[in-house]
């Protein structure tokens, strides 16, 4: 088992396109790792309004009820909500148009595997359109870069710092802790071990997970400065983490050297090879390919673009057997592609449309948009997708979309099914594509058959 | 979506499909058993000592400095959340109480994840919990279980009611309409994939008996808002749906729900987020009561945390997560109007690990109690093969 094209785009990629040739080989998909992302998205220390001015805008409309600003101030922060909710379908938009609009779409994957493996959800609603632009901002810069880079970026950006509650945590013990009182809280750190960097089954313990809260100490953020850090926070003392003791009199390069020792450390080199096999191939990974991929992880202190040459390299990434399950987005961004949508058209879809193609949906689907029920992201397991309630989604989708989406009647589905699924259509998937009574369901048949919701 | 429309939707699908020829009726087989049992899982870990406080434990004021205000009084001991006070009627009628210093037999590593799994798996550890949740391992053991007995309800997958034994997974926001070309056409592609096949069939016959009960729902929700204790509820939340769309499938076939409430993972500014938690657990218990009517007179209602949090606030005004936790209870069936379980005590030295409520019992013993005196499920079965490992102990007496 050697490359194949077909499934290059279909499992490596965001899928077969009418407008885009698949890849001609492995080399291909790191070679566009290197290419400009389409489609701009703003970065969240681009945008506004910031978490802080729709806050305050919220605040002086509240605190302006019924005084002569309570209209001045209620529009104001109209403006203000909807100028988020601009920068939020906008950048949900952008997100749907990459993977549609991509050439291959690895980069595309890699960034929604990150994305989910270091997960940041809004806590409310004034950061609900900032996420995005924390992905484009910690994330995207960083899927061909060393997993070190990435872990450092994300370890330090406020987005991250504010939804794991790091940006609070105060050492019990530091100047700012003994006058107000203030202490540890351990969320960030915990996570840090068990979702970002070890995995649950590493060798930490609870005393690891405190003395490393006690370390994170003194990272934090201000609206104005973004990142920065602040000794006031940090607890007094030397801290140890898995064996290594940090000496607290280097502030913030202590922190940069626990970060970076749990970047190269060979438990989270098994994590996370493990995690990317099982994204791309699906549950239970060849071993020798994830052993090969933790090796070089290893060897290569976390060179990225090496360790997904690798996988690519190994013959079980080419299995024609197909083993996972395309979550709802990637299963709704692979239709679209296959129906010849352009990522301009993506981009270009209409507020409405927005809300009853693509963010409805996924809530149906069971996917709900940058909403995943904690720091531990989307399901692992692409089983977990298919229940009656996420098939009763995607079957209606199927069924109704492709109509709204192209705003003419759906292709031939005759055609479709070679379009859609290539060499993978099986013979029962021809035969109803044939055989449906309207195009409709003809298109939403194939969109629903197992041939087109694996990969 | 607001209710009226979803129903309005529903009902319109329900015209469509029961002028089918090709649709089977579906079966409302004779119940096999009659008491109703509905899980609620709420994850993120539920802060059992502000939930249920010891006001009486000499210590307690002191691990709580800004937590503890406008307690309601219970029992002089043990005294309630004010986000609670919609369920005081129930305490006092004996409907709703607690079972507190509990946990599952994870310790120490305090992982929402693994403590959940292990919460649904209903197994000793974290081997083999991802296999199947003893939810369904109970209904592994019942008679007469057909695909809707069960249902789990909500977008999320949920480990409890997993396994060999059948069981419907819906969430109110689903429709599904298919003509009966496209439902064959659909099996075809499917047919040689199991996962899918079973998925999608479930997902049809499951729109058909919500469309075809759509009219008798919408009729029994309007008695229900007009419940005196249902006022103050905000029918709309997703919550809520989740407890009605649950009250509606318990008044007909279904015997066992379960789904879950989120968002009780309080490490920062606990007081108002374990308000508005509590708010939508006193919500979804009154409007299962509610839309229940007479059968929430047989109905046991078990309110399931992964585990407890620390004892102490932390530096953020809110707890970090710990052992020892409570469970809430609720229900017609079951005994109330009490605190059940041992108190451990709550100085330095009575904490598990100096920072975490020490449990006492394992939260298990009250589902298997309730398996038992409720269901009649035999003591046996239940430790070895629902709550592998658990010595039920003595009857707590949860079962009215």
């Amino acid at each position: 088992m050697r490359f194949d094209a077909t499934i290059a785009a279909v499992r490596f990629g965001t899928g077969l396109s009418p407008l885009f040739a698949p890849p001609i080989n492995a080399g291909a998909l790191v070679a566009e790792l290197a290419s400009a992302p389409q489609f701009e998205i703003a970065a969240y220390s681009q945008i506004t309004p910031t978490m802080q001015q729709y806050q305050a805008a919220a605040r002086a409309s509240r605190e302006a009820r019924g005084s002569d600003d309570e209209a001045a101030m209620a529009a104001a922060f109209r403006t203000v909500r909807q100028a988020g909710n601009v920068v939020y379908n906008e950048s949900l938009r952008a997100t749907f148009a990459r993977s549609v609009g991509a050439q291959i779409g690895f980069s595309a994957r890699l960034q929604d595997f990150w994305a989910d493996h270091f997960t940041v959800k809004a806590r409310n609603v004034p950061q609900r359109h900032l996420i995005t632009g924390y992905v484009e901002e910690a994330i995207r810069p960083h899927i061909a870069n060393s997993f070190g880079a990435m872990l450092r970026a994300v370890a330090t950006h406020p987005a991250m710092l504010v939804y794991l509650e790091q940006f609070q945590s105060v050492g019990p013990d530091s100047r700012f802790g003994k006058r107000r009182g203030r202490g540890l809280n351990e969320n960030f750190a915990r996570e840090f071990l068990e979702l970002h960097t070890l995995g649950v089954g590493g060798p930490y313990t609870q005393t690891d997970v405190r003395e490393l809260a006690e370390l994170l100490t003194g990272l934090t953020y201000q609206p104005q400065r973004g990142f920065f850090y602040d000794k006031r926070f940090a607890e007094p003392g030397a801290e140890t983490v898995l064996g290594v003791t940090y000496d607290a009199a280097d502030g913030i390069d202590n922190i940069l050297d626990a970060i970076d020792a749990l970047a190269r450390h060979p438990q989270t080199a098994a994590h996370i090879c493990e995690k990317i096999a099982q994204y791309f191939v699906g549950q239970n990974a060849d071993a020798t390919m994830v052993a090969a991929m933790t090796d070089v992880f290893i060897t290569s202190e976390g060179w990225l673009p090496a360790v997904y040459a690798t996988m690519l390299d190994h013959p079980a990434a080419w299995d024609r057997t197909l083993r996972q399950i395309k979550s709802p987005l990637r299963f709704m961004t692979s239709a679209m592609r296959a129906l010849g949508l352009s990522g301009a058209q993506v981009v270009n879809t209409n507020g409405r449309q927005t809300r009853e193609l693509l963010i409805g949906p996924l809530v149906v689907m069971g996917q709900p948009w940058q909403k995943p029920l904690g720091p531990d992201g989307w399901p692992d397991n692409g089983a977990d997708w298919v229940n009656p309630q996420g098939m009763a989604g995607r079957i209606s989708w199927a069924m109704t979309a492709p109509r709204e989406f192209l705003k003419t009647r759906p292709p031939d589905p005759r055609n479709f099914v070679l379009t859609a699924l290539g060499d993978l259509a099986t013979q029962d998937v021809i035969f109803a594509a044939s055989a449906a009574e309207v195009r409709d369901e003809g298109i939403g048949i194939i969109l629903s058959a197992p041939a087109f919701q694996r990969s | 979506m607001d209710r009226r429309k979803f129903l309005a939707r529903i009902t319109a699908l329900g015209c469509s499909a029961a002028a089918s020829p090709l649709i089977t009726p579906v079966a409302f087989a004779s119940a096999p058993w009659d008491a109703r049992l509905v899980v609620i899982i709420l994850r993120g870990a539920m802060d059992g000592l502000d939930a249920f406080r010891p006001i009486g434990d000499p210590e307690y004021a002191a691990l709580r400095p800004t937590l503890l205000k406008d307690t309601i009084d219970l029992t002089g001991f043990f005294g309630m959340h004010p986000a609670l006070s919609p369920l005081r009627p129930l305490w006092d009628a004996g409907q709703m109480g607690a079972a507190h210093a509990v946990s599952t037999p994870y310790r120490d590593k305090r992982s929402h994840f693994d403590g959940q799994d292990i919460l649904e798996a209903g197994k000793p550890g974290i081997e083999g919990a991802g296999n199947d949740g003893w939810l369904n391992r109970m209904l592994q053991v019942m008679p007469n279980v057909e695909g809707q007995t069960a249902f789990a309800i909500g977008r999320e997958q949920q480990l409890l009611l997993s396994g060999a034994a059948p069981a419907a997974r819906w969430s109110p926001e689903a429709q599904l309409s298919l003509s009966p070309q496209a439902q064959l056409l659909l099996a075809l592609v499917q047919g040689s994939d199991p996962l899918f096949q079973t998925a999608s069939a479930e997902a049809i016959e499951i729109a058909q008996t919500v469309a075809m009960t759509a009219a008798q729902d919408a009729e029994d929700a309007d008695m229900m808002m007009s419940d005196p204790m249902m006022q103050a509820v905000n029918g709309k939340a997703e919550h809520v749906q989740l407890a009605d769309f649950a009250a509606a499938r318990l008044r007909g076939e279904t015997r066992i729900a379960s789904f879950s409430i989120n968002g009780w993972d309080t490490h920062l500014n606990q007081q108002g987020g374990l308000q508005r938690a509590l708010r939508r657990l006193s919500d979804t218990i009154l409007t299962l009561r509610a839309g229940l009517g007479p059968v929430w007179q047989k109905t046991a209602v078990l309110c399931l945390t992964e585990f407890g949090r620390t004892a102490r606030e932390n530096g953020t005004k809110g707890t970090d997560h710990g052992t020892g936790g409570a469970m809430v209870f609720a229900g017609g069936a079951l005994n109330g109007g009490r605190v059940l379980g041992d108190w451990p005590g709550l100085s330095e030295a009575d904490l598990y690990n100096r920072r975490d409520l020490m449990p006492t019992r394992d939260v298990r013993a009250y589902p298997a109690w309730v398996m038992r005196d409720l269901l009649g499920i035999d003591r046996r079965t239940i430790e070895l093969s629902i709550f592998p490992g658990l010595e039920m102990g003595t009857n707590p007496g949860i079962v009215a």
